[in-house]
């Protein structure tokens, strides 16, 4: 295996050990796991199946295998980081909306209160 | 027209009762008391909600002092999250006017009432007080802050199918059309310019009436140069994207 797919082949062995230890500590959900397993697995097949980068840096029009591989991890991450991108808006958005209901919530609740010890 | 200046009145108003002001604040414990007791001596009794966005200092406790209600945000949301939570509890509350003022004394509390009477008679949804208008009294901005609200002035006219003079202007009405629908939809973080192709995309009209600006009363303007960069980025984007929004076929049926 040339120097650079065995690498690659170390990294993403760490980092799928690095995702699922995470995981099994409750650090990351096992939905947004699912992106970076993938991921890696994606990256292993690549750098473990001999015939199959040839075949890419061929499709791609690429003379360079180890240019291909960069290509791919690149564009692997880019579509993870894209992922993580539209949750990390939507827990956003979901964020300000609950912190919003939560100060409303609460400025009924005091005056609720002010009205009952006015009562009482 | 007569001018800003003219208009100001020294004598208390009697406030409309279903009027609410809205001051959004962070860190204003130097201007927010002093704000709060000029509104009330133009306006006694007129509405006040403080919506203090996480402040670091005692901005809420002075407003809570000086006798004003505060929406307290548990954590710091920006300018955009912050108005629109107030005006979510204002909707709530069934107000049919928000009037919105800034909490560092700038806007004068004289102009609230012109704001309010221009909602009320000509019916449309918003009203901006806006600096730049002829009869405006004379408010100085910087060269550059000059250079980027012409920018958008043009940008915005063809977009809005009507001139607008102050988009950036924080001194704004809303009735309860505007108030329901910024409720549900409203930008997040600079919130003024976007809004404005926010109501456009409804089909919603607004109007421009001379307002005077004032030097800060107390502490720091938060605007830096990167932040005004960031700005001119984000806000185009949040326009681009509110056109992509835009229900074309409302819009030909105007």
């Amino acid at each position: 295996m040339p120097p650079m797919q065995s690498l690659v082949a170390a990294v993403t062995l760490v980092l799928i050990a690095a995702v699922l230890v995470q995981v099994r500590r409750a650090h990351i959900r096992v939905e947004y796991s699912v992106s970076w397993l993938g991921a890696g697995l994606a990256l292993l097949a690549v750098t473990f199946y001999p015939g199959l980068l040839p075949r890419l840096a061929n499709f791609a029009g690429l003379q360079d295998e180890s240019l291909t591989l960069l290509l791919l991890v690149g564009c692997i991450f880019l579509f993870v980081l894209f992922r993580l991108s539209i949750v990390v808006s939507a827990l956003k958005d979901n964020n300000i909306a609950l912190a919003q209901r939560l100060a409303i919530l609460e400025y009924h609740l005091s005056h609720l209160n002010e009205k009952e010890t006015q009562r009482s | 027209m007569p001018t800003a200046s003219s208009l100001q009145h020294t004598a208390a108003l009697e406030a409309p009762n279903d009027l609410l002001v809205l001051i959004p604040a962070f860190n204003e414990s130097a201007c927010i008391a002093g704000v709060l007791s000029e509104l009330w001596e133009i306006l006694p009794g007129c509405a006040v909600v403080v919506v203090d966005d996480c402040s670091r200092d005692a901005t809420a406790q002075l407003a809570e002092q000086a006798g004003a209600q505060v929406l307290r945000l548990p954590h710091h949301l920006g300018l955009g999250g912050a108005v629109q939570a107030g005006y979510k509890l204002a909707y709530e509350l069934g107000y049919e006017v928000v009037i919105r003022i800034d909490g560092d004394g700038q806007h004068d509390p004289r102009d609230i009432r012109r704001i309010y009477d221009t909602l009320k008679e000509t019916g449309v949804e918003m009203v901006i007080g806006s600096r730049f208008l002829p009869e405006s009294s004379g408010y100085k901005t910087t060269f550059l802050r000059g250079l980027v609200i012409r920018f958008f002035r043009l940008m915005l006219r063809p977009i809005l199918a009507q001139p607008v003079r102050d988009p950036t202007s924080g001194f704004v009405g809303v009735n309860r059309a505007a108030l329901e629908l910024f409720s549900r939809v409203f930008p997040l973080e600079y919130p003024e310019i976007e809004a404005l192709v926010v109501l456009q995309r409804c089909v919603f009209r607004f109007r421009e009436v001379p307002c005077s600006m004032r030097p800060r009363a107390g502490g720091q303007s938060s605007i830096t140069l990167w932040k005004s960069v960031y700005y001119i980025v984000h806000v185009l984007l949040g326009v681009f994207v509110n056109i992509l929004k835009m229900d074309v076929r409302r819009l030909g049926g105007r």
